[in-house]
């Protein structure tokens, strides 16, 4: 038999676009190599009675037109937001975040009253950006090379948007696009542990520090997310991150759909210059009409593809993607919940992400030894507790904790990751926690460490890059991930590209694989369901 | 009280190119210079890659006596040196470096044109939007694959670059060192590529005045008095007074007022703003964003003065550059951004003795140097003494032996003595985010100021510096056009 599309890869993405495209009535199934579906985005036990979201562990992006149009609360997915954060200062103190806004307010005041009120001009400025770039995530880039209508219409529609802002406005936002972080800030604020929790998100998944222009766009492309409407908002997956993979296979399922876990793709199988089918691991042909690869550009083309039928550009250009491991990740089972001694009793701060870099030259230094082919000594460490708000995930009393540290490169000292150096790395980050929560480490019942070696070789994720790319301007809107290539096509006629590595980009957002469904069956001229995107929450 | 159509503040090469063309038209012009000598930052470049053309021709210079040694050939300097003039080199990356260069000079030479243009208001039609989308419209024209490279690579950081098309790390470390020289950036950092096209449309050569850099101060000076511009040096101007709110002459530091109704300021915006205007005159958000205008300088000048022609092994005549890879430079830039000294700095070096019957000096532009070190003003110029001379002695085995002077010049000297703001020799970083009509502020990107009467003609507005004139020749014109 032959289907109507082929998905490569079990990923958030691929379900979303074998959910669209079953649900206009194609046949489809989604082949994925390991045992589980959901690519990135999984709950796994690996310790008996944990549930651990071992590779993503929050959500914000995950586009809500993608949740109602896929009944994905209907299908058992429920997201919880943060309801505190913390950064832990080298000197014993702490600053603090809480989901109430005057709260948050008086605690920034308690580090510098000019700050408390430049936060406020902050949130503004930002959110006009975010409002500015949302509209963007769900439609096709266009090629401004062409000049086929649709590219026009959409180039114009880009302009009208520009059009719609003051010049002040105008001004800001492209000042913002391409400055460093470390410089935006200085604009607002002057107090150094709120400039460092506000540059996290500037760095997570990237191999810039802080101080390299063009961070500043990395921090919205975290903060273009919401939940449940609350834009710049994050939380948790309620039962891990696999909750939102496994809605969507359920979801899949219901619409007709076929998975084929545990047989990975050996080759996209091509005949007169068309994909038509894939090869399996173990030993079978698929047929299919078109092949659409979840996979990031660098895995499908160069691994999976006969290079005798890419153009030898389109490989030079392939080979030179971007695509820089940066992180690391340590998934840890504890016995009981973590005393921070610098925070008061009972407060809600372990409800959130808990930091203990307190100074933006701290997280530059970090990113420093990772130009240096290192992992780094004193590294970068987005903390949670999910149990402290899902108590689905672990035993009673005992707690799941979440490490993404920054930086690991992909490759260390210029040789492969050894086990050694992965139990290196693990220690420098444990004993970074014990330094804040002493008692920690005896708490200890498993750990999980995740190099990027870790994270190629079970996920598929080159180099271990969590964005299947990096988010710099050369490799965003109609550059990503090749200029020509932006509209999830690929040199070969039915071989489709639905991943992160396509616009707009990684996280946990489904943005792509929507972006790709549509344009696919736009080509295939099948109605499209899809609602339109919200222009503005 | 003294008047006249137009003051000048500052006589660097952008006051006296503006001065000059202002004077052309009949306006009765005086440039008021802080030093004993005009030329600002010409005693500070020891190269330049040409001076705008329109200066070149309008102020008559080559008449006036202005000329250059041939073009400079760049040698890289390490165990194997390497000559590089333009894209032809030799090596394993010969070819790959001569395409790579013609494929930046095509980039470039359709960049050249915005030099010359007013940043034009974002939300206001007219002329300068249909210049702009001509030139837009030139980029274009490179064709369909050389349009999608330019757009993917405008934004791009030139590490990427060198290593994606080289593999020669020589040739990469120069592109690397070329592409940050004077930026606060280093080669890793994204839009770092634009600053070497930047370079690049300027003009591909790198040149040397006969009769050193400070021919071109002289020169300068003599062809706009020649338009009829009064020069006065040693006047340092105290502020610019405000009338009205309208800028109508300056105070001297000496007490002296001179009247005017246009104020042509060519030195730092930031000093023009904040300090000679002050934010009695000033919007406060205006005033907000001019204090953010960022001007960190991130190189260090040294000059030493030689009992003999040192030896480094090569055409002395050349160029010499100390970067020896894309890490180097890297390396290079990391302490400085925690105010510290980098243990091996990476340079340019220039032999003036080489060129002209001069005493033996060196000339070096020495990366990168903090521009508010942790450890001191003196304790950090020694060490990037020190550092500095270890390299050069690497280089050329004894050097220290013959040096009888040797001088220091850390951004905060630079700002001390050239009113540099942070040492920065752009009045104001070259970055993305400050370039075009972001230059220096998006309010004051037309040269004019949101004070009538007041103008910007320094390397701090568009297109920036380099010994070049462009920015005070296209304020001119802008005054010229009100």
């Amino acid at each position: 038999m032959t289907y109507d599309a082929i998905i490569v890869g079990a990923g958030h993405n691929g379900l979303v676009t074998a959910c669209y495209l079953s649900r206009a009535g194609m046949k489809v199934c989604v082949v994925e190599k390991n045992d589980w579906v959901g690519g990135a985005a999984v709950s796994r036990e690996l310790f008996p009675g944990f549930t651990y979201s071992n590779c993503s562990y929050v959500s914000s992006l995950f586009r809500p037109e993608i949740m109602r149009d896929l009944e994905l609360p209907r299908h058992g997915l429920q997201i919880l937001p943060y309801e505190g954060g913390a950064v832990f200062t080298e000197g014993g103190g702490y600053l603090g975040m809480f989901r109430d806004h005057d709260s948050n307010r008086r605690e920034f005041a308690r580090h510098s009253a000019h700050d408390a009120e430049a936060y406020l001009r902050y949130s503004r400025d930002i959110m006009r950006f975010c409002r500015f770039i949302r509209p963007m995530l769900m439609r096709t880039p266009p090629d401004p090379s062409s000049f086929k209508p649709r590219d026009l219409a959409e180039l114009v529609w880009l302009g009208r948007k520009m059009g719609e802002m003051s010049e002040r406005q105008i001004a800001e936002m492209v000042r913002f696009w391409t400055m460093s972080i470390a410089d935006f800030l200085d604009e607002y604020f002057e107090n150094p542990v709120i400039k460092a929790y506000l540059a996290v998100s500037s760095i997570i998944g990237t191999a810039l520090g802080p101080m390299s222009p063009g961070s500043a766009y990395v921090l919205l492309h975290h903060y273009m997310g919401d939940v449940d409407g609350n834009v710049g908002a994050w939380g948790f997956a309620r039962g891990g991150m696999g909750a939102i993979t496994q809605a969507l296979a359920r979801s899949l399922a219901a619409s007709g759909g076929e998975v084929r876990a545990g047989c990975g793709v050996e080759r996209i199988l091509l005949q007169g210059g068309r994909a038509v089918g894939v090869a399996l691991s173990n030993g079978d042909t698929l047929h299919g009409r078109r092949v659409i690869s979840n996979m990031d550009v660098k895995r499908t083309f160069l691994k999976h593809v006969d290079e005798a039928a890419l153009p030898t550009d389109f490989v030079k250009r392939v080979k030179a993607f971007k695509i820089r491991g940066s992180s690391g990740k340590l998934n840890i089972a504890l016995d009981g919940e973590p005393v921070f001694p610098a925070l008061p009793e009972a407060a809600p701060n372990l409800k959130g992400d808990l930091h203990f870099t307190d100074s933006i030259e701290r997280m530059e230094r970090a990113y420093d030894d990772w130009k240096s082919g290192q992992f780094s000594r004193d590294p970068f460490q987005d903390v949670m507790i999910p149990t402290m708000i899902d108590p689905t995930m672990a035993p009673p009393g005992k707690h799941f904790m979440s490490c993404f540290v920054q930086y690991a490169p992909p490759r260390i000292a210029g040789g492969e990751w050894s086990d050694a150096d992965r139990d290196a790395f693990g220690q420098t980050c444990l004993d970074q926690i014990e330094k804040y929560a002493p008692g920690f480490k005896n708490m200890v019942l498993h750990v999980e460490v995740r190099t990027p070696r870790e994270l190629e070789a079970e996920v598929g994720l080159t180099e271990g890059n969590i964005f299947q790319g990096e988010l710099t301007f050369d490799q965003l809107l109609f550059n990503r991930p090749l200029p020509g290539y932006a509209q999830y096509r690929s040199p070969i006629r039915d071989l489709w590209i639905c991943g992160s590595s396509t616009h707009p980009g990684g996280g946990v957002m489904g943005a792509p694989g929507r972006n790709a469904a549509a344009e696919v069956l736009r080509e295939a001229k099948l109605p499209n369901t899809m609602r339109d995107a919200y222009a503005v929450l | 009280m003294p008047s006249c159509d137009a003051i000048i503040i500052g006589g660097g090469t952008n006051g006296l190119a503006a001065a000059a063309r202002l004077a052309a038209t009949g306006r009765r012009v005086m440039v008021l210079e802080a030093c004993e000598t005009t030329g600002g930052g010409t005693a500070l470049a020891h190269t330049t890659r040409g001076i705008d053309r329109r200066v070149m021709a309008g102020m008559a210079l080559a008449r006036h006596g202005l000329s250059f040694h041939p073009a400079l050939t760049t040698t890289l300097l390490g165990r194997d040196p390497l000559t590089v003039k333009r894209g032809a080199t030799s090596g394993p990356d010969a070819q790959a470096y001569a395409a790579l260069h013609a494929k930046l000079s095509g980039f470039a030479r359709v960049l050249a044109p915005f030099r010359a243009l007013t940043p034009p208001r974002l939300t206001t039609s007219g002329n300068e939007w249909t210049r702009l989308a001509r030139l837009g419209l030139g980029i274009r024209a490179l064709g369909r694959d050389d349009f999608r490279e330019f757009l993917r690579m405008i934004l791009i950081n030139v590490a990427d670059v060198a290593e994606d098309e080289l593999i020669d790390d020589r040739l990469r470390g120069l592109l690397a060192f070329d592409a940050t020289l004077g930026a606060w950036a280093g080669p890793r950092s994204p839009n770092t590529l634009i600053l070497l096209l930047n370079h690049l449309a300027i003009g591909a050569d790198i040149l040397l005045p006969k009769g050193g850099m400070g021919q071109v101060a002289q020169v300068m000076a003599k062809a706009a008095q020649a338009a009829g511009v009064t020069l006065r040096c040693g006047q340092r101007v105290g502020r610019i007074l405000v009338e009205g709110d309208r800028a109508c002459g300056v105070e001297l530091t000496t007490g002296e007022t001179i009247a005017a109704p246009t104020v042509i300021s060519a030195i730092s915006p930031r000093t023009t703003l904040l300090t000679l205007v002050g934010p009695r005159h000033l919007d406060a958000g205006f005033y907000r964003r001019t204090l953010h205008i960022r001007s960190r300088g991130g190189a260090a000048k040294l000059h030493l003065t030689l009992k003999d022609l040192p030896d480094f092994g090569v055409d002395p005549k050349s160029r010499m550059v100390i970067a020896p890879s894309v890490d180097a430079v890297e390396n290079a830039f990391n302490p400085v951004k925690y105010g510290e000294i980098p243990v091996r700095p990476v340079m340019e070096i220039i032999l003036p003795s080489a060129h002209e019957t001069t005493p033996h000096t060196l000339s070096a532009v020495v990366q990168f140097a903090p521009h508010a070190p942790r450890a001191g003003l003196d304790a950090a110029r020694a060490a990037m003494l020190e550092n500095t001379l270890s390299v050069l002695e690497a280089h050329a085995p004894g050097l220290r032996a013959l040096i009888s002077h040797a001088e220091m010049l850390m951004p905060q000297d630079i700002e001390a003595r050239f009113g540099m703001v942070g040492g920065n020799w752009h009045h104001g970083e070259l970055a993305v985010e400050q370039m075009l009509f972001l230059r220096p502020l998006r309010e004051a990107a037309q040269y004019s100021t949101p004070l009538p009467g007041l103008y910007l003609a320094s390397a701090g507005s568009h297109p920036g510096g380099g010994i070049n004139g462009a920015a005070g020749w296209n304020a001119a014109g802008r005054v010229l056009a009100e």
